[in-house]
């Protein structure tokens, strides 16, 4: 069966394909699809899959339905793997049950992520094999692969797809969904489920001797090709390797090409190519994993050979490659010219204006940050996090972004640091529950003196509106049990806890005032619906206009920021875009902004 | 030699419909048992940023399309337009929807929206056609402004080397039944208007 499917989507197939039975995951772009597509069909085909609370935490359940016997998956995006490493270093000495598949999906030029981390790293680091895909087609390929390769070895396999694999689509051939295994039961097994010194110290002998059959397995899989079409040579990994292909036959150059799809990568093969070849150049997304690794081997087979690629500067180390790109350092490594993209003279491209990414039109998030200002200063320190709301950074309330839940604490070590300024750290609800619960219990515990906001829009926006513990309800839809986000901040020792509704700005910066004049801990709980699931779910709010004769053409407003509202000559005005927050006809000082009738 | 029969690229502003024409193309292509190949912004971009996506009709190869060799860019909006102009080939074709989404920057008065000749004029000297349109117009006259994607395939349509029944195909398979009239006349509009 043919389809015209997201790279995604090809995933998720292969995972129905492969007879998975459960799938856990945490939202992160490039790779949030996979679990939004399978979470609908979960019912039909008998299969658990969830949202879990964090990536660590999505590891461990897939590790435990592996010790079932049953296969399972786990997706994250990059950096989830790093919050997932623990569980994962140690489940390759302790192996799986099941075949067990580790989908990390790569963000190269950080399109929607905060670094450009390679997970083919992380895949050497724990001694686990990797496949990494150049297309939807290959995907859904190595999706299966890993399942037989994981119950081959006994190890976790890791799918690194890239943003260009995750979110290409294209036409891909798919079969029938698999079943789930049978009697799926736990076997008491100590010496191979217990991480105990005792039982680590031979796993760890026995990691390190399945790599030379993982090796020799790997080799022979169709993901690594060569053609040999001359001494000049090229050696590129996952969708860099598509890249190759199309430059060489568009320059109609006679360059060998050899294409590496899997890791451990094989050494024999590549050790052949080196031997054929004067010259190479080694083209792969990131870090430069298979030039070290040519290298290494070029020692051993062919010390002459030329080495050229990122150390060489032939390829950019940095961002993302593109097909150009890589033509150009395949042209330029054989003599031919280059081509030089057009481009629009910078004064042409001056006259555009910018557009990035902004908060919605009536975005609560955006109501949030006007009233912490007011009640805070400018001069207040704001520790931010991973969401939508990072978004808000021209509106001078967000400081910091390092990591999933690093608001709160690095706003405790600001404050222990010795920095006496207010300090008012800002998250979603989801990226409290995913990993500012500990940083919220550390903060008490050390009597940590600032204020803590938690955006709660009951949902996981950025990514996609994934639902969370606090939305009430699971990825299949199955009603969840309620939970009090206010409740649990007392449990953990915050002294005041209080929550506002962002639109009704009054109290919102009141409420803010009372938590910054709390001699201790506090936590503020903004309470509104994400406008965009609120639209959704069928809420409909009178939308706004200016009184013209009212505005005195002050700007309060347009500098509020809300795409709804523009300056029109020497009066506001409110387009199309309004939700109806009502939010700037509280700020404006006229009055001149009400509701249409 | 050339390694796509057709390559092209979209743009416009999270929340547009961009992704909505290149499914329409990939499944017309996919019927027309042409290889395709698309690649789309997800995440960040999406709020009310500016989104490219790439389409390549008869391709084996990535998804890719380098600047200075897509066949047509599709703007659903001018400023876009002007902004990824650089992927034209200098034989390309520009469609472009002369309707301006304000960004955040100009109606918050730190930038300002140039007039729609000087965003034209350096796209026709990097091409071989530009075809300014009111799609949003067309759209709006079909019976929604949301069918301004559906004019610009329209437009687009003559340029792809797929049946234009097959297209009409792959988009009663993709928008919901209630809004097919007024997408097929969308498309309809946006064909007549560059014919």
């Amino acid at each position: 069966m043919r389809e015209y499917l997201l790279g995604n989507v090809a995933i998720a197939k292969g995972i129905l394909e492969a007879g998975a039975g459960v799938v856990s995951g945490y939202p992160g772009t490039p790779s949030s699809e996979i679990v939004d597509f399978l979470a609908p069909l979960a019912k039909e085909h008998g299969i658990h899959v969830e949202w879990s609370v964090n990536e660590k935490v999505a590891m461990e359940v897939a590790i435990g339905a592996s010790w079932t016997g049953t296969r399972s998956v786990v997706t994250m995006k990059h950096v989830g793997l790093n919050v997932a490493a623990d569980p994962f270093m140690t489940l390759a000495y302790l192996g799986v049950g099941g075949g067990m598949v580790v989908i990390s999906a790569d963000d190269p030029y950080c399109h929607s992520s905060q670094n450009e981390q390679d997970s083919r790293r992380y895949a050497h680091f724990a001694r686990v094999p990797c496949l990494d895909p150049a297309d939807p087609q290959e995907a859904r390929d190595m999706i299966l692969r890993a399942f037989a390769l994981s119950e081959e070895f006994g190890v976790p396999v890791m799918v690194r797809p890239t943003t260009r694999v995750s979110h290409a689509r294209s036409d891909v051939e798919v079969g029938s969904p698999g079943k789930r295994k049978e009697n799926p039961s736990f076997e008491k097994n100590p010496p191979k489920r217990v991480a105990l010194p005792v039982h680590a110290r031979p796993l760890h002998v026995e990691l390190l001797d399945k790599q030379a059959g993982i090796e020799a397995a790997l080799a022979k899989e169709v993901w690594n090709k060569a053609e040999m079409r001359g001494k000049i040579g090229v050696i590129a990994s996952g969708i860099a390797g598509l890249y190759a292909e199309e430059a060489i036959a568009e320059l109609e150059a006679d360059v060998s090409l050899l294409r590496i799809g899997t890791y451990p990568m094989p050494r024999e093969m590549i050790g052949d190519f080196l031997e054929r070849v004067e010259r190479v150049l080694v083209i792969e997304e990131l870090d430069p994993v298979v030039e070290e690794f040519a290298e290494m081997v070029a020692k051993e087979r062919n010390p002459k050979v030329e080495i050229l690629g990122k150390r060489s500067g032939h390829v950019p180390s940095v961002g993302e490659l593109d097909p150009l790109t890589v033509r150009n350092a395949i042209a330029e490594m054989i003599g031919l010219p280059k081509k030089t993209a057009p481009e629009m003279s910078p004064e042409v491209l001056s006259i555009l204006p910018p557009r990035p990414p902004t908060l919605c039109p009536g975005c609560s998030h955006r109501a949030t940050y006007y009233a912490m200002k007011k009640a805070f200063g400018k001069d207040a320190i704001y520790p931010n996090d991973i969401g939508c709301y990072t978004m808000g950074v021209g509106m001078g309330t967000v400081d910091t972004c390092l990591c999933m839940g690093a608001s709160i604490t690095v706003g405790a070590g600001i404050r222990f640091g010795g920095e006496e300024k207010g300090i008012c750290a800002v998250l979603g609800d989801s990226t409290f529950l995913h990993s500012g619960l500990t940083g919220l219990l550390n903060a008490a515990y050390n009597d940590a003196r600032m204020t803590v906001t938690i955006l709660d829009n009951s949902i996981t926006a950025m990514t996609g509106h994934q639902p969370h513990p606090g939305t009430g309800c699971t990825a299949c839809g199955e009603t969840s049990p309620s939970l009090s986000l206010e409740d649990i901040c007392r449990s953990l020792g915050v002294g005041f806890v209080e929550t506002a509704d962002p639109y009704d700005l009054e109290s919102m910066i009141e409420t803010f005032e009372r938590a910054r004049d709390h001699p201790g801990l506090s936590v503020v709980l903004a309470k509104q619906a994400c406008v965009i699931s609120a639209i959704r779910s069928g809420v409909r709010r009178p939308k706004f206009k200016v009184d013209e004769d009212k505005c005195g053409g002050c700007k309060k407003c347009v500098r509020f920021g809300c795409p709804a509202i523009e300056f029109d000559g020497e009066v506001a005005k409110i387009n199309a875009l309004c939700s109806g927050c009502g939010v700037c006809a509280q700020i404006c000082p006229q009055k001149a902004i009400e509701v249409v009738k | 030699m050339r390694t796509s029969e057709c390559d092209v690229v979209v743009v416009g502003v999270g929340g547009q419909g961009v992704i909505l024409i290149s499914e329409i193309i990939g499944r017309a292509a996919m019927l027309a048992g042409l290889s395709v190949r698309g690649v789309e912004t997800h995440g960040m971009a999406q709020r009310g940023g500016s989104v490219i996506n790439h389409i390549r009709v008869g391709c084996n190869y990535s998804a890719m399309i380098s600047p200075g060799s897509a066949d047509v860019l599709i703007a659903m909006e001018p400023a876009e337009a002007l902004r990824y102009a650089h992927y034209l080939s200098s034989e390309g074709v520009a469609l472009v929807n002369t309707k301006p989404v304000l960004p955040v920057t100009v109606t918050t008065g730190q930038a300002s929206y140039p007039p729609m000749e000087e965003i034209l004029a350096p796209i026709r000297n990097a091409c071989s056609e530009v075809r300014a349109m009111d799609a949003t117009g067309l759209a709006t006259k079909a019976g929604s402004p949301q069918a301004t994607n559906v004019v610009m395939l329209g437009a687009l349509s003559k340029h792809l080397p797929i049946e234009e029944a097959t297209l009409m195909e792959a988009l009663s398979e993709t928008v919901p039944a209630k809004f097919l009239e007024i997408n097929r006349k969308a498309f309809e509009l946006g064909k007549i208007e560059v014919e």
